[in-house]
């Protein structure tokens, strides 16, 4: 299944305190309330915040819920949950090909450039390829690659912040 | 001033007024009970750790103040897993210091080792591992804030023995007042908002069949008076569930008793008929509503909690408030002025019907019979003080003793409510005497639960706190033997706790105690008279009581609360 066509979904942007432990406190919340998490990632904001953008599913809690409960740790700080329409999301993937014809490297070039993505490695027949977009643009980049030998391939999780009023 | 981290942590447990400190010495603690010896504060050695947690639990819910616990690492840290989870669910406000192996030690596995955070971070409000021995002051003030305010609960904090021990440099530190807490993710809200507190306010003035549903949050919030002030200004009746027993006196003629599972057949009823429930500080809990999709189904809801997680987990709220009880039925009672309420007249008189009809009762026991558990509860509630402190263990006991004890006093119930922790009242009433010295306190307790914490009545020899136990032997786990005689065709499964042993009274003996065994009526009377007559030491009272008793009514696990269950002589109208 392509990852953005799976079931309803939130994005719940999350500020958290910087201090050991706190994402095995919102995992640990998730796993023992029973809410899914589709995807998760975090990084340190500045010396005393971190971000964690988290895609949950919402068929599993309702998302009130969900975001009362993580509320309640006292090391998160503020919870926005981010409209799909009006947000800056971003997702980025990192692919490993190995083309089963000497002649194709031309064709993806062209197929990377076309989605402004990158190429970072070739050698030979193998290349690494990285894309960073919208989850459903990665869908149709890595659809595309797919007669060229994908041999790995990594997604982040989304990202995301409120868009610009 | 200059100091080592085991100084610090009984210097910060004295700058947050720490009068008492329940707890168990131990290889990585060690450092911190050598300060022990040095600090103005009481420490009480229990028998087993989760004493302790108990202890600390009677004693907060008891005095209002946090309850401290302070225990080793590993076996200890896990054995105070219960006590935390059990404070946990029933918002209990708890600081909890376990000793940690040394910092550079953590993850290798080291002796005593447990990953103490990890396994209670989903049972505590919050936890902390210190590593650096400046931290402490501030920490145990953060600790002590947290666990006090918004919805009460415990928190934990793990010292690595190396910054504790002032044979390691590691443990240098020096000492700083804490100072405000600065804690951006945790700010409760205490007052309600105004449009919505004049919502339930008009709500209320409407109802024609309102009730109050009162829980334990009234009591964490010492909104006793409060509540009585709403409940009389409206007219309104109360329901007190088990977490809030006490919360209106019992005599009071608004108080129409605990709802839920055992509640009396007019609290229960009551809800299911309502048109408008006030929940105050209660939380839907699955014994009080029974099968959720038909529990008062007419009813609108106003619910006021300190917790938002509350509002609309379980049942959806027309009005929804979230602030402290105490504030927010303040700002409703200056909202209502001198408003009218609508007449209760006909819900009232329908009420007392219920009440007339199907009062609390029991049948007496037959001549030459076993005790009955009720009127031993009756017998204690009517020949000791009125602000007697009672604590009870879970299970038959517990009902009956929420049922027929008369709580006319707020705080003076102790019980485990949310967790159903076995072996609960002993430690608890301990807890609660040592904070309360000058009350009496009661544990109510039987076989079962007895046999699971009755070591701590050493602990209340020797450290000279003597409460009373009631100790209601039936002979059997009697509570899940009338589950299997009702829903498992009498097939009854390791259940018979009937001996020989224990002897209750030479082990009682044995701990220190004043032991009565009673097997007559007659006696009753007189071995009550005698308890409550020794404070020099503990009393425990065996009173042998009828095997077959079951606690009525009864919803069933699963049923609607309009399917409760009346005791076989009580005839059930019928319904349409």
């Amino acid at each position: 299944m392509k990852r953005s066509q799976l079931a309803e979904t939130h994005t719940l942007a999350v500020l958290v305190e910087n201090k050991a432990g706190v994402l095995a406190r919102v995992a640990g919340l998730f796993a023992r309330r029973g809410f899914n998490i589709d995807s998760l990632a975090v990084a340190p904001t500045d010396e005393r915040f971190s971000r964690i953008t988290i895609v949950v599913d919402a068929e599993s809690a309702p998302i009130d819920q969900i975001k009362k409960q993580l509320d309640k740790l006292i090391n998160v700080v503020d919870i926005v949950e981010l409209q799909p329409e009006s947000s800056a999301l971003r997702e980025m993937v990192l692919v490993r090909l190995e083309l089963p014809e000497d002649d194709q490297v031309d064709d993806v070039l062209q197929l990377v450039s076309g989605f402004n993505g990158a190429v970072l490695r070739v050698r030979g027949t193998q290349m690494i390829l990285s894309l960073s977009s919208r989850p459903d643009e990665l869908d149709s980049f890595v659809e595309k690659l797919q007669p060229y030998g994908i041999r790995e391939l990594q997604r982040t999780g989304a990202i995301a912040i409120p868009g610009i009023e | 001033m200059e100091m080592d981290g085991g100084q610090a942590l009984l210097k910060a447990l004295e700058y947050e007024g720490v009068e008492v400190v329940f707890g168990y010495p131990g290889g990585a603690i060690l450092p911190v009970y050598d300060s022990v010896l040095d600090a103005g504060i009481r420490h009480v050695l229990v028998r087993h750790e989760q004493g302790a947690g108990h202890m600390a639990s009677g004693y907060a819910h008891a005095t209002g103040k946090p309850g401290v616990v302070m225990v080793t690492s590993g076996p200890a840290a896990t054995n105070i897993v219960t006590p935390l989870a059990d404070a946990y669910l029933d918002s209990v406000p708890m600081v909890a210091i376990t000793g940690q192996v040394p910092y550079g030690l953590i993850g290798t596995d080291a002796f005593q080792e447990t990953d103490t955070t990890g396994i209670t971070m989903s049972i505590t409000k919050h936890n902390y591992l210190v590593s650096d021995p400046n931290d402490i002051p501030q920490i145990v003030h953060e600790a002590f804030h947290i666990a006090t305010h918004g919805r009460p609960g415990p928190v934990l904090i793990d010292l690595p023995k190396n910054i504790t021990d002032a044979m390691n440099p590691d443990s240098k530190m020096t000492w700083r007042d804490p100072v405000a807490v600065d804690l951006p993710g945790f700010q409760p809200v205490l007052d309600g908002d105004p449009a919505d507190i004049e919502a339930a306010v008009k709500l209320l003035k409407d109802a024609e069949r309102p009730v109050i549903y009162a829980g334990g949050g009234i009591l964490k919030s010492r909104a006793a008076a409060e509540l009585q002030a709403l409940a009389e200004k409206t007219n309104t009746p109360v329901v007190t569930t088990l977490m809030a027993r006490g919360a209106l006196p019992d005599s009071h003629e608004l108080n129409l008793g605990m709802p839920g599972m055992h509640g009396n057949y007019t609290a229960v009823m009551a809800m299911q008929e309502a048109d408008l429930l006030l929940a105050l500080g209660s939380r839907f809990d699955d014994r009080v509503t029974g099968r959720l999709d038909s529990f008062a189904p007419d009813a609108k809801v106003v619910h006021v909690d300190i917790d938002p997680a509350e509002l609309g987990k379980i049942r959806h709220p027309d009005v929804a408030i979230r602030g402290d009880a105490k504030r927010v039925i303040a700002a409703m009672l200056d909202t209502l002025g001198t408003a009218q309420t609508a007449d209760h007249g006909a819900w009232r008189s329908k009420l007392s019907g219920w009440q007339e009809n199907y009062p609390l009762a029991y049948e007496p026991a037959e001549p030459g019979g076993k005790l009955k558990p009720q009127m031993v509860i009756e017998s204690i509630r009517d020949a000791s003080p009125k602000d007697t402190i009672v604590a009870s263990g879970v299970g038959q006991h517990q009902m009956w003793a929420s049922q027929y004890w008369t709580f006319d006093h707020a705080y003076t119930w102790l019980n485990s409510g949310g967790l159903g922790t076995m072996g609960y009242s002993i430690p608890a009433a301990v807890g609660a005497k040592a904070g309360m010295p000058d009350r009496t306190v009661w544990a109510i307790d039987g076989d079962g639960c007895f046999q699971m914490t009755c070591q701590e009545l050493i602990t209340a020899s020797v450290e000279n706190i003597p409460i009373k136990v009631a100790l209601l032997n039936n002979t059997y786990l009697g509570m899940v033997r009338q589950w299997q005689e009702m829903f498992y065709e009498n097939r009854l499964s390791e259940v018979d706790l009937s001996g020989p042993v224990p002897d209750y009274i030479k082990l009682s003996e044995a701990m220190g105690c004043v032991a009565i065994r009673v097997e007559d009526p007659d006696e009753v009377e007189d071995a009550i008279a005698r308890a409550n007559a020794i404070n020099d030491r503990p009393v425990v009272v065996e009173f042998l009581t009828e095997p077959g008793e079951n606690v009525y009514p009864m919803v069933p696990g699963g049923k609607s609360n309009s399917d409760i269950v009346v005791p076989p002589f009580q005839e059930k109208e019928t319904r349409s």
